[in-house]
């Protein structure tokens, strides 16, 4: 067994899903053609000043109170300086000796949670993309707000990471403060990570590992880093504080620069932008504008509709599906038959349209009377289902719909007897084992009469109806 | 008839309102003066005749019609080559931005324009505004109207000139250091620096945000007072702009005379170390202001010892930031690296910035360096605010305070050239308003016995430039200094 403990940290970049810029009017949206997004202030142009965008900040606020992190009344802005093509103005805004908030925790599962050192904001650099003819400068991305969440070092293995991550992005786009897509650049991750003997208090020699596009390469480029770094260990050598990349092709990491050559920021205050002060009552209005947070949210449901952990995990992956679900319970559902038709026919229509649930055409309250109609019988479960996917193209109520479908329940004996008839002639050994006691053979009679009447007739009506039948047929027993 | 290029900018506004000349003869006779006379000294970098004669016509019709003029309707201004214009080009004195045009306008300009002044063209600077001489300019020297062989002062030397050759009766400058006092002093024209904030920043090519102030040149308080209205006040593109006091020229003639008001003399800027000359005119403006009513006490700034130190520190520390854009990539004149970026960044800043720049950024670099960002940065930092304590203390006793505005009076061109500790203890006086973020302005009192203009300096607590243009308003209704000109 290995002899060493692992120590991880990570440093997460996540993009706010900001209308506009962090310090620009331009559209904060990285998509179009190159430079399309671009504003006079992300170029850098001489004279240009940073213009603060307030919901930027208060998102971040947002990110910073849902991961329980202390807002401070007093953070500010700092210049970090490199030469780089995709830095228009030759440093990057970020904050450096006064974060944005500090503290806060993310939870790694039911007993374990990792610690967060800080939270700041600060804009994000432009793209390159290298060409045979030179190098390409794409600053639609240039100014972009992000929050940079640091851990404390309290992860104890790759896959402590993952579930970090995982949890991290749940409750970010739970509350609607960032996408969170890592192959689509809205969040990102740096992994810190050393190795100590088993029960040592100092921490050994951190390695900082870069180029980690999605939660897996995380966790693959953690664990071939602890394999190498035990191998190190082993063998009597010492890890080397370098910044190594990950080439996930390889399933390995390369060093990319020594300690030594770490750079020099040269951070200092931005004499552009005053500290950026908050008073308490903004930190109060923007705590309650959060919300209830996933847990909150899955421990109410537990408790008061008694569904499944399986249910529940479904119903909070974001916000908007579970307010849908309470919109529909509001009108007095089982909650249980709410859940079902939410994860077996709504969610699978949202999926393949691409639509979001707060659009979806079928409004809560025209489920709720459909459901309605359904558990008092009006309706066959199968009806039901065809007067669903008839909605989803039409503003009508589900008992306009039923009618237009013609899909009212057949309860009436005489319309239905000529059908029983039918079933018992097309399927007469079926009769004869219903008659002989096998009332498992009913089954395929009553199929016969359901696939007949489209599934309009009464089931209970049927079933009586059909006994009836054979019982004229052969006699009674 | 006076002629149209001598009249102030308060009189040229009501003059074209009245209707007793029009704009587009003013732009015009002013425009001939330059062309006529600039090639002696390089005030302009480059004037904008068609873009001044439209706008001149502009008003002519505007008034021709009956619509609204502004303020300064009518009024030719001449613009430091640090405020950007929209499609004109702005160089800030460098080689590296030589053909740079902005696709936006600076905020100062743009509210001039508002009020219907005319833009003549863009005044030559010390590059960057680094340097009190106008020497280090890509565009070659300025020259001072008073006597060629002298430096205007700097970095608005050109805008200074402008006015001591009456090319125009305002000029916007900036203030760093001193930048719009210090060359107010060396020829012999009002200077005003507003408190830090007070008008926008944005559109101004950034040298150190934190020192940074749009600031003006002009022959009497009241230009500046009408100047200060129209430009002064919030803006959304400056997040550290402050709101606009109320409208200086309407309390331009609230004081007849200097009663009630008590002078602070600082014992460290009216010491040992300055000319005598100068310090001599400086006591002339404090009897008259005396003989006026005024009350003068002594009082003491220790910080100021190291004001200059401190500033040093922080302006090169802020340009190294500030100038780290021009990298060749964007804008600026890119000078190939044979397909290594590093070397091209490194030729494009080499040979775009001159020496005196390459010197500064050098300095800041190495003052925000790590391990050494606390004792250069962080100490100055901390002096500063010493500063600002000396300034609060001073002001607890008085309303405003006296110094010359310059160690001394103009010197000649090439003088400097081996000696930058010299070329740097000239800002000792105007650092410290700087530094503390205090409206502070230039009046001329007086000149050596060779005819150099010299210059006493105001200074006032936050947000009292209205009291700056009464005190120095009052003085010009009782002196002649200001009339004194340089050309005929």
């Amino acid at each position: 067994m290995n002899a060493y403990t692992t120590v991880i940290g990570l440093e997460v970049h996540v993009q706010l899903a900001t209308q506009s810029k962090l310090f620009s009017p331009a559209p904060a949206a990285a998509l179009g053609e190159p430079n399309t997004r671009v504003h006079a202030i992300d170029l850098g142009l001489p004279g240009v000043l940073p213009q603060p965008n307030r919901a930027a900040i208060t998102l971040a606020m947002k990110a910073a109170l849902a991961l329980g992190s202390a807002v401070q009344s007093t953070s500010r802005f700092s210049r970090k300086h490199y030469f780089y093509p995709d830095l228009p103005k030759g440093y990057q805004i970020s904050q450096f000796a006064e974060p944005l908030a500090r503290g806060g925790a993310v939870r790694i599962d039911e007993t374990r949670s990792c610690r967060l050192h800080r939270l700041h904001v600060e804009e994000d650099a432009g793209k390159l993309t290298h060409t045979d003819l030179g190098t390409l400068v794409d600053l639609n991305r240039a100014g972009v707000p992000l929050v940079e969440i640091v851990s404390e070092p309290d992860l104890r293995s790759p896959s402590e990471a993952h579930a970090f991550l995982t949890e991290l992005r749940h409750v970010l786009r739970f509350c609607g403060i960032s996408e969170c897509d890592m192959e689509l650049g809205s969040m990102r991750c740096d992994a810190n990570i050393s190795l100590m003997p088993h029960g040592a208090t100092a921490f050994g020699t951190k390695v900082e590992l870069k180029n980690l596009n999605s939660f897996k390469m995380v966790q693959r480029a953690l664990e071939f880093e602890e394999r190498r770094q035990t191998a190190v260990l082993a063998a009597g050598g010492r890890v080397a504080a370098e910044t190594r990349g990950w080439n996930d092709e390889s399933g390995e990491s390369r060093p990319q620069r020594s300690k030594e050559e770490a750079p020099d920021y040269r951070y200092f205050d931005d004499p552009d932008l005053p500290p950026l002060v908050i008073a308490l009552a903004d930190v109060d209005a923007v705590r309650a504008s959060l919300g209830e947070l996933p847990r909150e949210r899955a421990a109410r449901y537990r408790e008061r509709f008694h569904l499944s952990d399986v249910d529940i995990a479904q119903l909070v992956l974001d916000r908007t599906t579970g307010d849908w679900f309470e919109q529909v319970m509001a009108h007095g559902q089982d909650a249980k038959t709410v859940c079902n038709w939410l994860i077996a026919e709504v969610l699978p229509v949202l999926h393949n349209s691409g639509l979001s649930i707060v659009t979806f055409p079928i409004t809560p309250g025209r489920l709720a009377e459909l459901l309605q109609l359904v558990a008092t019988g009006a309706l066959t479960l199968v009806s039901g289902k065809r007067v669903f996917h008839h909605l989803l193209t039409r503003d009508q109520s589900p008992v306009d719909a039923l009618r237009e479908l013609g899909l009212d329940r057949i309860l009436d004996v005489e319309t239905l007897r000529p059908l029983a008839l039918a079933a018992t002639a097309a399927l007469p050994e079926a009769a004869a084992a219903v008659h002989s006691g096998k009332a498992k053979a009913l089954d395929a009679l009553k199929g016969h009469m359901m696939r007949a009447t489209r599934g309009r007739a009464d089931p209970t009506v049927v079933d009586k109806l059909l006994r009836d039948t054979i019982a004229a047929q052969f006699g009674t027993p | 008839m006076t002629a149209l290029w001598r009249l102030s900018a308060a009189t040229i506004a009501r003059g074209v309102a009245a209707g007793s000349f029009t704009a587009s003869e003013v732009t015009a006779a002013h425009l001939a003066r330059v062309h006529l006379l600039d090639a002696s000294y390089s005030a302009f970098v480059e004037t904008w005749d068609e873009r001044a004669l439209a706008t001149a016509a502009a008003i002519d019709e505007d008034r021709a019609m009956g619509r609204p003029l502004g303020p300064l309707a009518g009024v030719p201004v001449a613009c430091k080559d640090n405020l950007v214009l929209a499609g004109e080009r702005t160089s800030a004195g460098s080689r590296l931005l030589a053909e740079f045009r902005s696709p936006y306008t600076a905020t100062a300009l743009a509210r001039l324009q508002a009020a219907g002044a005319v833009l003549l063209g863009r005044t030559n600077m010390d590059e960057f505004g680094m340097g009190n001489t106008t020497e280090t300019s890509a565009f070659g020297p300025t020259r001072n109207p008073f006597d060629p062989s002298l430096v205007p002062g700097g970095s608005t030397g050109g805008g200074a000139a402008a006015i001591a050759a009456d090319f125009c009766p305002l000029a916007i400058g900036s203030d760093t250091g001193g930048s719009v006092r210090q060359p107010a002093s060396l020829c012999g024209v009002m200077g005003l620096k507003p408190t830090y904030g007070r008008v926008s920043r944005s559109g101004l090519v950034a040298y150190a945000s934190s020192l940074d102030c749009v600031g003006a040149l002009a022959r009497t308080a009241e230009d500046l007072a009408l100047w200060l209205d129209v430009t002064a006040g919030l803006d959304a593109a400056d997040p550290t702009s402050i709101a606009a006091e109320r409208p200086a020229t309407p309390q331009l003639t609230a004081r007849k005379d200097l009663r009630g008001l008590r002078i602070g003399v600082p014992r460290e800027m009216n010491g040992p170390g300055l000319d005598e000359e100068v310090l001599a005119v400086t006591r002339t403006a404090a009897q008259l202001a005396r003989q006026l009513g005024a009350e003068l006490v002594d009082c003491s700034l220790p910080a100021v010892a190291h004001a200059v130190a401190t500033y040093y520190l922080i302006a090169t520390a802020e340009a190294a930031s500030n100038l780290a854009r021009y990298d060749g990539v964007r804008f600026g004149q890119r000078r190939e690296g044979h397909g290594r970026l590093e070397a091209m960044m490194t030729r494009t800043r080499s040979s775009g910035f001159g020496d005196e720049v390459q010197l500064r950024i050098l300095l800041g670099t190495f003052a925000l360096s790590y391990g050494y960002a606390e004792q250069f940065h962080g100490r100055a930092a901390r002096m500063r605010a010493r500063l600002c304590a000396d300034f609060a203390t001073a002001f607890a006793n008085c309303d405003v305070l006296l110094s010359p505005t310059s160690p001394m009076p103009a010197f000649p061109l090439g003088s400097t050239h081996d000696d930058p500790l010299t070329l740097y203890l000239c800002d000792a006086l105007t650092v410290p308003a700087s530094l503390a973020g205090l409206p502070a302005m230039s009046q001329p009192f007086g000149s050596t016995h060779d005819g150099r203009p010299i210059g006493v300096q105001w200074t006032a607590s936050h947000g009292r430039e209205t009291l700056l243009l009464q005190i120095t308003h009052v003085l010009q209704q009782h002196s002649e200094h200001h009339l004194r000109r340089a050309l005929p």
